[in-house]
């Protein structure tokens, strides 16, 4: 079990790293542009805008915690 | 892949090259072992769903590398010290215990093979990643395949911890990359079409090349005022 956590941790730390809010917002962005696409709405704006949106946001949470 | 050459040396100065270099190799024919059974099951998924899901990975790794990066460039974070990782992996592997197996000393060759795997791995992701969204794993794990054998020449020539290589620079860059492609297909991915097509992968890298260099300027400036406070208050 101990084998099987450790794996589970070690696949975290590789894919989610130090702040899990850039994962859940960049899949949200995602989710959103998928939407927006879907409708018929021009979508490509999107995903760079939120990846400046959570570069700034996980950058300041990153100096709070140091 | 320069932190892999470091433990990789730090093994076989302290523990003996044997050792060391049969982990290297036993961690590279895993890593190669990784690519040729992953690389063909990926090029079996339909395009729009690998770069979705491509891109997010992509999109989530390049993020933490960019955050890494634009954190020591604007003096939040010390910058990766190659020589301090050298002379502290030399002294933990001179301090640890004989043990031999098939004629190895199994310290220096777990020490070795670990450093190489958990460093190989993100290599091997970024291989994976960009040679199947683009259709040729093959052509990405060649371009890995020479950055590793420049990388072990350039160690093998000045048997020593690469120190001078500008390493924050090479991750801002590679972080700048992979949020680049990532931002590129996931959009892709999800539906939406950019304009120009691929052409707007150079406006997509100069928007994130820009954004970081804003933050770092920002972040610095903070961080000088910070400091200056301070100064003042001691």
């Amino acid at each position: 079990m101990s084998r099987l956590a450790a794996f589970g941790r070690f696949w975290w730390d590789f894919v989610i790293g130090d702040d899990w809010l850039v994962a859940v917002l960049v899949a949200a962005a995602i989710g959103a542009t998928a939407a927006f696409a879907h409708s018929g709405v021009t979508a490509w704006w999107l995903l760079p805008l939120a990846v400046l949106l959570v570069l700034w946001l996980s950058l300041r949470r990153a100096i709070r915690s140091a | 892949m320069v932190e892999a050459l470091t433990i990789v040396l730090a093994a076989g100065v302290a523990r003996g090259w044997r050792s060391a270099l049969a982990g290297l190799g036993a961690a590279a024919l895993a890593l190669a072992v990784a690519v040729a059974a992953l690389g063909p099951a990926l090029t079996v998924i339909p395009i729009d769903a690998l770069r979705l899901v491509v891109g997010a990975l992509l999109l989530v790794f390049g993020l933490q590398w960019l955050r890494k990066a634009i954190l020591r460039a604007s003096g939040y974070r010390s910058l990766h010290d190659e020589d301090a990782i050298f002379t502290r992996e030399l002294a933990e592997a001179r301090g640890a215990a004989r043990i031999e197996h098939a004629g190895l000393d199994w310290y220096g060759f777990t020490l070795a093979f670990k450093g190489v795997l958990l460093e190989g791995l993100e290599v091997v992701f970024i291989v994976l990643t960009f040679g199947s969204a683009q259709g040729s794993i093959s052509l990405a794990a060649a371009g890995a395949a020479g950055a590793v054998v420049l990388v072990a020449a350039v160690g093998i020539a000045v048997r020593a911890p690469l120190a001078r290589v500008p390493e924050n620079t090479l991750k801002f860059a590679v972080g700048v990359m992979l949020t680049t492609f990532g931002i590129f297909w996931a959009a892709e991915g999800a539906g939406a079409h950019w304009p120009g097509s691929d052409a707007s992968i150079a406006g997509v890298l100069g928007f994130v090349v820009l954004a970081s260099f804003i933050l770092v300027r920002l972040l610095r400036r903070e961080r000088r005022t910070q400091l200056r406070t301070a100064e003042l208050r001691a």
